[in-house]
């Protein structure tokens, strides 16, 4: 392990790197801070960028640092304006902005950065014992496991789309992998679905899609519901200290969240965003009486848990990207689309065969979260100007850059018409609130499960495979039990509700 | 019918169109080797289209309870909101999708952008014009000097290259 650090440093603390790591970081806050625009919208705008730098660590370093800069934007547009640009730090708000309210923006911008960093600190050191633990496990695994995984992955994400919505999830994945199913597949050598149009023989392209269900969305509804934004907080950022009472009260409540937020970043379908709530009602529910008053009206302690929480969820979703190949999240997917873009694919085998590149993605956390720390602590009453920027200028930017990210890659016009034709269904799609995230990892993860499930067919004669491997058997039985589970709470929920209805 | 309900209906039907063409067309000019196989180029396919309809036919018939909650936007009051602007954009990309080849990078792109926010209500054209020519050659100069990858900056009639 420590020669993988060492490999993983020395790729890591090139001047290259360092600038990619910086620069991604320093993009990633300026985005995520504008309201309204998520890490995936970000992320997949620079998809292009990064593939055309050719090299996988570098790509997946510059990927990654727009990540946790999206994040940690994300709350200072929380904390300034009650305006969260990311649904992972919606829950940093609640206390962020009653301490903007009070004055005490550059405190409240203090702990969150603190926060952050320890969150993703702490979550980067649990991920570099975690991944290779679990990738050695993974080496174990055929491809009949493989599929088994997939689907429980992808039932998982479905069960964790929140009541009532499972059946919207599951219908999207089924919809994500039948887009996956069009073009030429590697394994058949035929065209499948694709109507005699050229165009689609190579099937739909990813970024394409991960445009139209994501920047584009996001862009129109910015168009169609202009957020008031009263900018109060940008202007007085001033004491951002913290004192030491202070930072005694804050640092077991990081401790605690950064190690529940892992784990749940680590589970798929769970990401930051439940990590962070999650994390705010664990901290309320244990404080003490007269700290929970304080909740909700400016306590540190409320402000320190989802930002702590949220930048280890993030960390903790790379663990089954790059040990399982398998995204938990809409985000992580985007990722490893870029990174199947790039020729590499992760998986168990990533550590053995690319071991620069997962040991640069790891020392990356660590620079990268320190680079987000001294370099925003300072300047981010600065960078807070750009929440400024009038949108009659913004948003065409944002719409030209969506249309760019689709254009780079393949230098094919028809597929900015394509772009906009799923862009509107995708509009369409979030307005009748279906969860377009699964939609995507549905896409992406297609191929792969298609292969398992072939070979293992192949490798069986047959459907054997299910019942001859008991290890296939118990992840699919797990995946079915996810998928009927909150629907079975549910009902019973309902059932004793009527009950109760009934005694009185 | 609610919104989700009509998608759903819409969705049922690709699902049923794919499913058709999974189940009745695909296996007919398998090659006889490949029949063989215990795994065609359909049976993927075909477990899919069940599993579409499946999940399309439950939200279709509201089979999983859940009370109806309003997100960011309401449709159902969408003429409230700028309906309009919006639509006008799309249109915009459109175009700029169609104009790109023949008008060259740098001007469909300071088009859309000057455009763009021209739609959103900005008339301030003394810093329109500017910032979208610059963004445009800015954009144009880090895409094709420094990642190298080639779009050409003008018309095809001003002679540069294909």
């Amino acid at each position: 392990m420590l020669e993988g650090m060492l490999i993983g440093l020395q790729t890591a603390l090139s001047f290259k790197m360092i600038l990619v790591v910086v620069g991604g970081c320093l993009i990633g806050t300026f985005i995520g801070m504008l309201p309204g625009l998520g890490p995936m919208s970000i992320i997949a705008i620079m998809i292009p960028v990064a593939i055309s730098m050719g090299d996988p660590s570098a790509a997946l370093i510059l990927l990654a640092g727009v990540y946790y800069g999206a994040i940690f934007g994300g709350s200072t547009s929380s904390i300034l304006l009650n305006a969260p640009g990311v649904a992972g730090t919606v829950a940093t708000s609640f206390d962020g902005y009653p301490m903007t309210q009070q004055g005490k923006a550059g405190k409240a911008l203090s702990i969150a950065a603190i926060a952050s960093f320890c969150g993703g600190t702490i979550g980067a050191i649990l991920l570099m014992f975690f991944a290779p633990m679990l990738s050695s496990v993974a080496l174990l695994f055929h491809s009949a496991e493989y599929f088994a995984l997939m689907v429980v992955g992808l039932s998982a994400i479905a069960a964790f789309a929140g009541t009532g919505q499972v059946a919207k999830a599951a219908m999207m994945t089924a919809l994500g992998l039948i887009m996956a199913t069009v073009g030429e597949g590697a394994l058949f050598n035929m065209p499948r679905f694709t109507m005699g149009i050229m165009d689609l023989q190579s099937g739909f392209g990813f970024i394409t899609l991960a445009m139209a269900m994501f920047a584009l969305p996001e862009a129109l509804f910015l168009v169609l519901k202009p957020r008031e934004i009263n900018d109060s907080g940008s202007d007085n950022i001033k004491d951002m200290r913290i004192s030491r009472a202070e930072a005694r009260a804050i640092a077991p409540v990081i401790g605690r969240q950064s190690l529940q937020g892992f784990f749940i970043g680590v589970l798929p379908g769970a990401g930051a965003t439940i990590a962070s709530f999650l994390g705010y009602a664990v901290e309320r529910n244990i404080a003490t009486k007269e700290e929970q008053e304080q909740f909700g009206k400016g306590s540190i302690k409320g402000l320190a848990a989802p930002e702590s929480a949220n930048n280890a969820a993030c960390t903790g979703s790379f663990v089954p990207l790059l040990t399982l190949g398998i995204p938990g999240s809409g985000t992580t997917a985007i990722l490893l689309g870029a990174l199947i873009a790039l020729n590499i694919s992760p998986g168990p085998r990533l550590m053995i065969d690319e071991p620069q590149v997962f040991w640069a993605v790891i020392m990356s956390m660590f620079i990268g979260n320190f680079v987000l720390l001294i370099l925003n602590l300072p300047l981010i009453p600065y960078i807070a100007k750009v929440l400024a920027i009038p949108r009659n200028y913004l948003i065409p930017f944002i719409l030209f850059f969506t249309l760019m990210g689709a254009y780079i890659g393949q230098n094919n016009a028809t597929e900015l018409l394509l772009l906009v034709a799923f862009g509107i269904c995708a509009t369409a799609l979030k307005f009748a609130d279906y969860p377009l995230a699964p939609l995507l990892i549905g896409f992406i993860l297609g191929g792969m499960l298609e292969d398992n499930f072939s070979r293992s067919m192949q490798l069986y004669d047959g459907i054997a495979f299910i019942w001859e491997r008991p290890m296939t058997l118990g992840l699919l039985v797990i995946a079915v039990g996810l998928v009927l589970l909150p629907s079975y709470r549910a009902r019973r929920a309902r059932l004793s509700a009527e009950g109760v209805a009934d005694g009185d | 019918m609610a919104l989700d309900r009509w998608i759903a209906l819409i969705l049922l039907g690709i699902c049923l169109a794919y499913g058709y063409a999974a189940w009745f067309t695909m296996d007919a000019g398998l090659a006889p080797f490949m029949q063989r196989n215990p795994i065609w180029p359909s049976t993927f396919p075909k477990v899919l289209s069940v599993f579409g309809m499946g999940a399309a036919l439950v939200i279709l018939f509201g089979l999983e309870k859940s009370e109806e909650k309003i997100g960011d936007i309401d449709y159902r009051r969408l003429h409230e909101y700028k309906l309009g602007q919006a639509i006008v954009l799309l249109v915009l990309m459109v175009v700029y999708a169609i104009a790109l080849r023949p008008l060259g990078f740098l001007g469909a792109t300071s088009g859309f952008l000057i455009f763009g926010s021209f739609i959103l209500g900005e008339r301030k054209w003394h810093i329109m014009i500017p910032v979208g020519l610059i963004a445009a050659f800015f954009v144009w100069y880090l895409v094709s000097e420094v990642l190298e990858i080639y779009m050409r900056p003008l018309p095809g009639f001003l002679g540069l290259g294909s």
